[in-house]
């Protein structure tokens, strides 16, 4: 009988899972270890207006990914309003509606932004090119041509004249000209309509500064221009070129930030707040927004205490590894094959010291109790059932002992699999009556060795943020599994068991 | 690290690991679909009769909980019998009664039981106390078997057992097991019995083990091992090997007793026999199921029985062994 096909269906399984691994640390940037940190912003966008009565519709613009930011999850909460997400020539836009909107009208938006550092990565922005046509009345005409020319024989492509025009508008260089266009045109329009006429396509963005804890703020008007396909943001105030570091632009296409049908005095107000989380959880909340396609087919997609379920189901492969190593590798004897899991499970909820002081009180506990049951003469299933019983009383009873005691840890001995320890102590109570107590302690010992060593797998912050975040970790686990259910050679126990053989 | 020794030692004598036993042999040659055949005495009895192998006497069954009320009924009249269930393993759940006083039931130890007692050892065997898997059981009542008397001087209480493991259908390693007082009387080794190995050509002792470490004597009669020597050892080999016909298993342990009046009769046979026994022939199973893996199917029981024989004789350590007797 050929081995190839299992080996190629191990090999296949090992090739999957690291190959899953590797996309989801390339295209996700899940880190490989748990401790980085990453820095989140939470964003809230609060609009106000008043409604006239009638039918009223809300537009707002939405930030998107951008270099240096990803947008990580989005909500609104927005009671007796129908919401749809457009997705207009690249911009993101929020669009509310309701037939009768009157009074104070209230809608947020809150945004997780997680800060990256891929800067360099093109935006995806779209590149308007388009120049706008550019009509001037009288007097004004004149003026716009003069601060243009000033601005251009000083300047010697986009950027530089783009640079010069503003500082024709600034405060100790203000010419005649610009004060005079200034009384009638706002500043950042005025100067996106100069650099058109002068042939540089140009648009006024909105930015929100990001800076923690501040409440009510508003959007900020950036100049932008485009030269050669590349687009550079100016401050329309000093003309500093570049984006700085915390700005998050919130409207990017030259279009209108908000804009409501159907009301009055509508304004909107920014309140922000910065937090520092493992990056795990940022990526958590990332994918949760991405399309769950087969390949980063993700758990993360779940309501979070579905998630929380899954972190402990994707640990309980490690320690039945550890289990299967325990015994395959090391020979090591334990009571019922997967109940150190179990245990080990329960050590999670309960912290270790507690865990074995816990276990053994109830075991221990519990041996004397059905010592008494088998003089009973029961049967089986309502002996074990009394057990149950027991175990449940035993747990409570030192529960409120501890909890009088004033020793909380106590309390969580409740996370024993109750059912479970009662098949422990029916188990090891056959065993001290069939084979001794010294057999019970090994058996018992090898347990509880195999359950810390399950336990200080299945806490380890490295092993439970891998498992957690990289499904492809359960295909290599399932690979090593199948391989060492293969192994034939012998077990390290068997080194001593058989020594006095090769003796002679 | 002076009681650990090293791979590369073990591979050189041979010696074969829990996880190579379970693969190599146990998971090619034993077809799961056969097991109930071994696992279940009960099924293992009534094919035996069918295939012409002796089994201890049959006194009865109890099926039900109802039953165990009338198993005194039953027992009267036996001044002796065995109490097993049919899914047990490992000796475990089987009671010994070796006389009947009255109204009381003694152990070989000598410890007194009511009918209440073995009326609660029943019912826990019907349970499934004992069973693999917990499933409920079917209690054995059989008959005492009257062991040869030449092998009392090598016993403490209980009836020394002969293993053989047995492979396509050839013998290839055999051990006596002795009771013992640090065994409580039952024949397990890892319970403290003293494992004797028993050469396969000539059914004599070649080495005697308890607890894993050499003995040359029994612990509680004092009986030197070397003496030990098996009658109508030919028979009991072919008797062994008749049982890879009857189940189908090709890596079978098979159980033997001595009766005196019987011969060589089947107790038991075990579809994972233990390692044990190559500490007990101070010798690795490795080359003789080689050796067997190479040998066509359909050879007919005496002839595997004498190819055995004549491939696996060995000098014992316990004596001068002058002779090999010739293969049959």
């Amino acid at each position: 009988m050929s081995r190839l096909p299992f080996y190629l269906i191990v090999a296949l399984l090992m090739v999957a899972g690291i190959a899953m691994s590797i996309h989801r640390h390339v295209q996700f940037e899940v880190p490989w270890t748990p401790g980085e940190q990453r820095q989140v912003w939470e964003i809230e966008a609060q609009v106000i207006f008043d409604g006239n009565g009638g039918p009223a519709k809300v537009d707002m613009a939405l930030p998107s990914s951008q270099p240096g930011f990803r947008v990580l999850t989005e909500h609104t909460a927005s009671p007796g309003y129908g919401l749809s997400f457009l997705q207009e020539a690249g911009a993101r836009r929020a669009e509310w509606s309701t037939r009768e909107a009157t009074g104070d009208q209230r809608l947020y938006y809150s945004a997780q932004v997680l800060v990256t550092d891929d800067l360099r990565k093109a935006s995806e922005a779209p590149a308007v090119t388009k120049l706008q046509e550019v009509a001037w009345e009288r007097p004004y005409d004149t003026a716009a041509e003069q601060v243009i020319s000033e601005a251009w024989s000083h300047s010697s492509d986009a950027s530089t004249f783009t640079r010069e025009l503003i500082s024709e508008f600034t405060d100790e260089r203000q010419g005649e000209n610009a004060r005079l266009l200034l009384t009638q045109f706002d500043r950042v329009p005025l100067l996106v309509r100069l650099l058109n006429q002068a042939g540089v396509p140009a648009q006024e963005v909105s930015g929100l500064m990001l800076e923690d804890g501040r409440r009510r703020q508003s959007l900020t008007s950036w100049l932008q221009i485009y030269d050669d396909g590349r687009q550079m943001l100016f401050d329309p105030a000093t003309g500093v070129q570049g984006r700085p570091d915390n700005l998050l632009m919130w409207e990017n296409a030259g279009q209108a930030v908000l804009e409501v049908e159907g009301g009055s005095n509508s304004r909107i107000s920014f309140s922000m707040l910065s937090r520092n989380q493992p990056a795990a959880a940022a990526v958590r909340s990332q994918l949760a927004e991405d399309n769950d396609t087969l390949l980063n087919f993700s758990i993360h997609s779940l309501p979070l205490e579905e998630q929380a379920l899954f972190q402990t189901i994707l640990l309980i492969p490690i320690g039945a590894l550890v289990v299967v190593i325990l015994r395959v590798l090391v020979g090591l004897k334990t009571s019922g094959t997967f109940m150190p899991v179990l245990i080990a499970l329960a050590f999670i909820q309960t912290s270790l010291l507690t865990g074995l002081v816990g276990f053994l009180l109830v075991v221990a506990t519990g041996l004397v109790i059905r010592s008494y049951l088998s003089h009973l003469n029961l049967l089986l299933v309502a002996r074990v059932t009394a057990v149950i019983i027991t175990v449940i009383a035993i747990i409570s009873i030192f529960t409120v002992v501890s909890y009088r005691m004033g020793l909380n840890a106590g309390l969580t001995i409740t996370f024993f699999p109750m059912i479970i320890l009662s098949w422990t102590i029916e188990r090891m109570s056959i065993l001290w009556e069939e084979e001794g107590p010294k057999e019970v302690i090994k058996q018992g010992g090898g347990s509880l060795i195999t359950a810390v060593l399950a336990y200080l797998a299945m806490n380890n912050p490295w092993i439970r943020h891998i498992t957690f975040n990289f499904l492809g970790v359960q295909l290599i686990l399932m690979a090593m599994i199948l391989l060492l259910g293969n192994y034939t050679g012998y077990r390290l126990l068997e080194l001593r068991r058989f020594k006095p053989v090769t003796e002679d | 690290m002076r009681n650990w020794t090293s791979p590369g030692k073990l591979k050189a004598k041979g010696i074969i690991g829990m996880n190579r036993r379970n693969i190599r042999y146990i998971g090619r040659y034993n077809d799961r679909r056969l097991y109930p055949l071994v696992d279940d005495k009960l099924k293992t009895k009534l094919l035996a009769q069918e295939y012409g192998i002796t089994t201890p006497g049959l006194i009865g069954t109890v099926t039900t909980q109802f039953g165990v009320q009338h198993i005194a009924e039953m027992l009267a009249g036996h001044n002796g019998f065995v109490i097993k269930p049919a899914k047990g393993s490992g000796g475990k759940g089987i009671l010994v009664i070796e006389k009947v006083v009255g109204k009381h039931f003694l152990k070989p130890s000598g410890a007194e039981l009511d009918i209440e007692d073995v009326e609660r050892h029943v019912s826990n065997i019907l349970s499934g106390l004992y069973s693999l898997g917990g499933s409920p059981d079917v209690a054995l009542v059989e008959a005492l078997i009257n062991f040869d008397t030449s092998f009392a001087e090598y016993t403490y209480e209980g009836v020394p057992d002969i293993r053989v493991i047995v492979f396509k259908g050839y013998p290839v390693m055999a051990m006596m097991r002795l009771s013992t007082a640090a065994s409580d009387g039952k024949a397990n080794l890892h319970q403290g019995a003293v494992g004797v190995g028993i050469d396969i050509a000539s059914g004599r002792a070649v080495r005697g083990v308890q607890f894993d470490r050499s003995r040359t004597d029994h612990p509680d009669t004092g009986h030197e091992l070397s003496s030990l020597h098996i009658n109508g050892w030919t028979k009991l080999l072919e008797l062994a090997s008749g049982c890879y016909e009857m189940t189908g298993l090709g890596y079978l342990g098979t159980d033997m007793v001595l009766d005196r009046d019987h011969g060589p009769m089947l107790l038991e046979l075990n579809a994972r026999p233990g390692l044990a026994i190559q500490m007990a022939n101070g010798e690795g199973l490795r080359s003789r199921l080689d050796l067997i893996e190479r040998q066509p199917e359909g050879v007919p029981v005496a002839e595997r029985v004498a190819f055995s024989q004549q491939h696996f004789a060995r000098q014992g350590e316990l004596q001068v062994e002058k002779e090999v007797p010739a293969a049959v």
